[in-house]
């Protein structure tokens, strides 16, 4: 049995943080770092107790249970996904831990990255615990609001406008979804999962909440077309910022999509997986194509999210009618994939953020030189690398084998050439950077005014890189966690 | 007897750890990087010797790691296996003997030797791996692996060649995951199985299966360098000498000419590819192959071009024995690939010495050099000789069991192609021998050139092994041997 006031400590825990850091600003990156420890800590020892009893756990807080009160919800799923938040939180912490300490950085900034942070953070594992409509709206706000700020924080005049941007369309995003919840309350009077999911039918208004609350999530996971706000944003950001918004952000709207589909909407649904899987497949494509006209290192990695978030997407078609099996197949592929992005993203980001400071630019032209004289940096954008691309052994191959053995299997072959094609773009704009390592060894004329990088920086980038390989060497006991709890065979439990 | 055993593992790791370990090395740590790569290669043969003397004994030598949920990552030492593991670690030896005395002194070290390790420890897991997916995974890993190492002059042609590497063999990886995950929606399995596991699906998935076969062979073909897939291997040839060895030799093409004969034996399994009519496609390939390798080559006049050129060629004699579906072509094409092994790397290594001591890249400037540095002169004529196909040397072994192996097939033509590679082969190396024995230098040599021990004795050793192999072929232990005994697995068992 699992102590239900761990789940709700990965909530209060950044909460409280956030305060402190807010109030004690000196003292700001002391507290976060300790809170990410912390955090890091409690999931573990919540991890252990999911895989020891395996199970779909509800627990109230303050000892009301739904409809009245609000509920958490704990399985599989969302322990996936509170790993996905909690690994990169702390591997981005404690980059951000030194990154923030480095002139031009003041403590201002320090300790306004550290309250936003945190705050972001819970609610991030708020989201991926919470079990009823509104909650999930309040939570998606906090995201959206928090990762608005942080973008800003970068305080340059494309940092700003990209963030007002951003904030418009976050807050429209919301507002869509909230209409959709509206809609549903009025015609089912909760807002409850598991109790929606009793009540549901296809009619009128339901399907207006459903392309409502689909619209909104899309607009906020930023899947093409709906993608324009994200490049400017996510390239523009502080480093650690960055790597948060394309490891994280994105993927919590996503998470709150996939999850609403399995629950609610499955039953209801009419050209909608097919129109997901389109947009995903162009969103591949497209994203990718334009990843490799980049001329900056950051804007392609922006783009190359844009483009792997499509891949997230094919699940909905692919999972769509089909044998248990299959679909669970399917959807551990997605998700596997989105674990391994997490971290591979992360690490290509903050990997970009060690050599904008090493060389005081991220023209790609430029790299020669450059690039190999941090080595460790490298290492970790091209292992990051290796799994965007899906090339073995990695967590992005796992996902990509599962989705397309899916597709081939249903002989959608169209899909099955996108996700294959999705891959041989990323090894050209992967390697469009790591070939710039590869110079001949350089003469004193070469070296141009640099920055010493703190080995901590280095580190972290690598070892999120790193992660994201072993996922693929021993996929195994993770898909299986996956798993617990039936979370996507919810309308057929047992079978 | 089959156990769990971590020994395949184990012969994995010797190589992937100590690469690991010497990237991290610093640059000038020279006395522990060369230890720990000695020390991994010995206890690589070390431990592969141990495991063949049990393999004679009834042991068999497997480890399933669960993988996906019905997949497994599974290494195992099958007769085949055991063929080009000894092949990899042998030469991994030689190999990085040479190349400490080749990069003596120059940038990059660490990264070089992680990087090499690497690629022996991918070719180490292509050669065990029990699955297709086990083969595909170490597969890649070794494109990826093989990348530094052609680029690791860092000059514009070494780039150029590393990003047209690229496009060949990440797309060859493309096809070749395609057919593997295509196959695996068919038959809910993918390990490796004397004869195949595929025969038993229904009449109406063959059509399927021929495509999956054409996608499995388009993935391999890349690497095994099959015309028109092989453009990327005359330009590799900028890569450091000891690189070009050792992916000519053992590494990179190999990976892919093992491949072929892994999809022919144990995936489709030889009389259910011929009864799909899929072979005589792939030996019309194979054919074309070597005649356009050797034609190309005629006209080379940079020497590790040649080279390359002929090694398309050579490599092709692989995949048309085993694609000529009777045991005696078998034989021929698997026995080749040891001997081409040990061939190509020698002439490789030869072609390193010509350059780094006298600064000689092509055949127009080799004028005499065989009195300036005869023995390198001499294993390279052992090589070259032995290329051609002349007895008693290891090429000669192979052309003898492939032109019966024709005409057990009924393929006469065949045998024509044999002729005409032969005469070609003799034609593009008997003038290099020719002008480096006979020819007078243009201008005087100023001193007598000295090359270093560890640059001779590799060639050397490598040239004594092809002369030895083909001598006493028929001996137990030799690679000929060997190709019998797995010949006989795959086709005289029921």
């Amino acid at each position: 049995m699992i102590t239900p006031d761990l789940g709700i400590t990965l909530v209060v825990l950044p909460l409280t943080g956030a305060l402190l850091a807010f109030l004690i600003r000196k003292h700001a990156h002391w507290i976060g770092l300790g809170t990410a420890l912390a955090v890091s800590l409690i999931l573990a020892s919540l991890l252990t107790d999911l895989v020891t009893s395996p199970g779909d756990y509800y627990y109230t807080l303050g000892g009301w249970g739904a409809p009245l009160g609000i509920e958490l919800h704990l399985d599989g799923l969302s322990a996936f996904m509170l790993m996905a938040s909690v690994v990169t939180g702390l591997g981005v912490s404690l980059y951000a831990f030194s990154y923030f300490r480095i002139p031009p950085q003041d403590n201002g900034k320090s300790a306004a990255f550290w309250s936003l942070w945190l705050f972001l953070w819970a609610g991030l594992n708020a989201l991926f615990l919470s079990a009823d409509l509104f909650n999930l709206y309040v939570t998606l706000e906090l995201i959206g609001l928090s990762a608005v700020a942080l973008t800003a924080l970068a305080g340059s005049r494309d940092a700003l406008i990209s963030a007002i941007r951003y904030l418009l369309t976050s807050l429209l995003g919301s507002l869509c979804y909230l209409l959709g919840i509206a809609l549903l309350y009025h015609t089912y009077a909760t807002v409850d999962l598991t109790l929606l999911s009793g009540r549901i039918t296809a009619q009128p208004s339901t399907q207006a909440a459903l392309a409502l609350i689909t619209a909104g999530l899309l607009l906020k996971s930023a899947l093409f077309p709906l993608h324009f706000w994200l490049p400017p944003a996510h390239g523009s950001a502080a480093a650690p910022v960055s790597a948060l918004l394309s490891a994280l952000v994105v993927k919590a709207s996503f998470y709150l999509l996939a999850r609403l589909w399995l629950e609610l909407f499955h039953p209801i649904h009419n050209l909608m997986p097919d129109l997901l899987g389109w947009f995903g497949a162009a969103a591949i494509i497209w994203g990718s194509l334009l990843a490799l006209r980049q001329i900056r290192l950051k804007l392609l990695i922006a783009y190359s999210t844009v483009a792997q978030l499509g891949y997230f997407f094919l699940v909905f078609p692919l999972a769509d009618n089909q044998s248990d099996e299959m679909l669970v197949g399917a959807w551990q592929g997605a998700f596997y994939m989105l674990l391994a992005h997490a971290f591979a993203k992360s690490a290509m980001f903050l990997a970009a953020g060690n050599i904008q400071l090493f060389s005081g630019h991220d023209r790609i032209l430029e790299f020669d030189h450059i690039a190999q004289r941090l080595p460790l940096t490298l290492a970790a954008f091209s292992l990051a690398g290796v799994s965007i691309m899906g090339l073995p052994p990695s967590g992005g191959f796992t996902g990509k084998w599962l989705l397309l053995e899916a597709a081939i299997a249903q002989e959608r072959w169209g899909y099955a050439i996108i996700i294959l094609m999705g891959g041989l773009l990323a090894a050209g704009y992967v390697f469009k950077v790591i070939g710039h390592a590869f110079t001949q060894a350089q003469t004193e004329s070469f070296i141009s005014e640099t920055r010493t990088i703190p080995a901590m920086m280095q580190w972290v980038a690598l070892a999120l890189a790193l992660v994201s390989i072993l996922l693929g060497c021993y996929p195994a006991p993770l898909l299986e966690l996956l798993t617990i709890g039936n979370p996507f065979n919810f309308f057929h439990p047992g079978s | 007897m089959i156990t769990q055993s971590w020994l395949p593992l184990l012969v994995l790791l010797t190589s992937l750890l100590s690469g690991l370990i010497i990237f991290t090395l610093p640059e000038n740590n020279v006395r522990t990087r060369t230890t720990l790569n000695l020390l991994a290669a010995f206890s690589k043969i070390g431990l592969v010797s141990w495991m063949i003397w049990h393999i004679y004994q009834g042991q068999h030598y497997q480890i399933h790691i669960q993988f996906l949920p019905n997949i497994d990552f599974i290494l195992q030492m099958d007769p085949l296996a055991v063929m080009f593991v000894s092949l990899s670690a042998v030469l991994w030896l030689v190999t990085t003997f040479y190349a400490i005395g080749y990069l003596e002194g120059s940038p990059h070290r660490s990264r070089f030797f992680g990087f090499f390790s690497l690629c022996v420890a991918a070719t180490s897991g292509v050669a065990m791996a029990g699955n297709l997916l086990t083969f595909l995974i170490c597969y890649e890993l070794l494109t990826l692996a093989a990348y530094p190492l052609i680029v690791h002059r860092g000059t514009e042609a070494a780039r150029k060649a590393g990003r047209t590497y690229l496009i060949y063999t990440i797309g060859g990886g493309v096809s070749l995951l395609t057919g593997t995950v295509w196959l695996y929606t068919l038959t809910g399995t993918l390990d490796f199985t004397p004869q195949g596991f595929v025969q038993q699906l229904s009449p109406a998935l063959h059509p399927q299966l021929t495509i999956i076969f054409m996608l499995l062979i388009m993935g391999l073909g890349v690497k095994a360098a099959l015309v028109p897939l092989h453009g990327w291997l005359p330009q590799a040839m900028v890569a450091p000498a000891p690189v070009s060895a050792l992916l000519h030799a053992v590494a990179v093409v190999k990976a892919g000419a093992f491949g072929i004969v892994r999809v022919l034996y144990d995936v489709y399994g030889i009389d259910f590819s011929a009864t799909l009519g899929v072979t005589a496609p792939l030996v019309m390939l194979a054919a074309i192959t070597i005649i356009y390798g050797s034609l190309r080559a005629l006209t080379q006049d940079n020497l590790k071009r040649r080279l390359a050129f002929s090694t398309v060629s050579q490599v092709s004699y692989i995949t048309l024995g085993v694609a000529l579906a009777g045991p005696i072509g078998a034989i021929g094409g698997l026995v080749h690939l040891v001997h081409q092994g040990l061939m190509k790397i020698t002439l490789f290594f030869c072609a390193g010495n010509l350059a780094e001591t006298l600064g000689i890249h092509k055949i127009s400037e080799m004028k005499g050099v065989g009195r300036r540095m005869p023995l390198t002169m001499t294993a390279f004529t052992l090589a070259a000789l032995g290329m051609i196909g002349v007895p008693p040397i290891a090429g000669f072994i192979s052309k003898w069991y492939l032109g019966m192996g024709a005409l057990q097939s009924g393929l006469t033509w065949v045998i024509g192609v044999l002729l005409i590679s032969t005469l070609l082969n003799a034609a593009y190396f008997l003038p290099i021998l020719y002008t480096a024995w006979f020819d007078r230098p243009d201008t005087e040599p100023i001193a007598h050139p000295k090359t270093s021990r560890l640059l001779l004795w590799p060639p050397l050793i490598t040239a004594l092994l092809s002369l030895a192999a083909g001598l006493f072929a028929a001996l137990p232990y030799t690679p000929l041997e060997w190709a019998r005994f797995i010949v006989d697995l795959e086709f005289l068992q029921p």
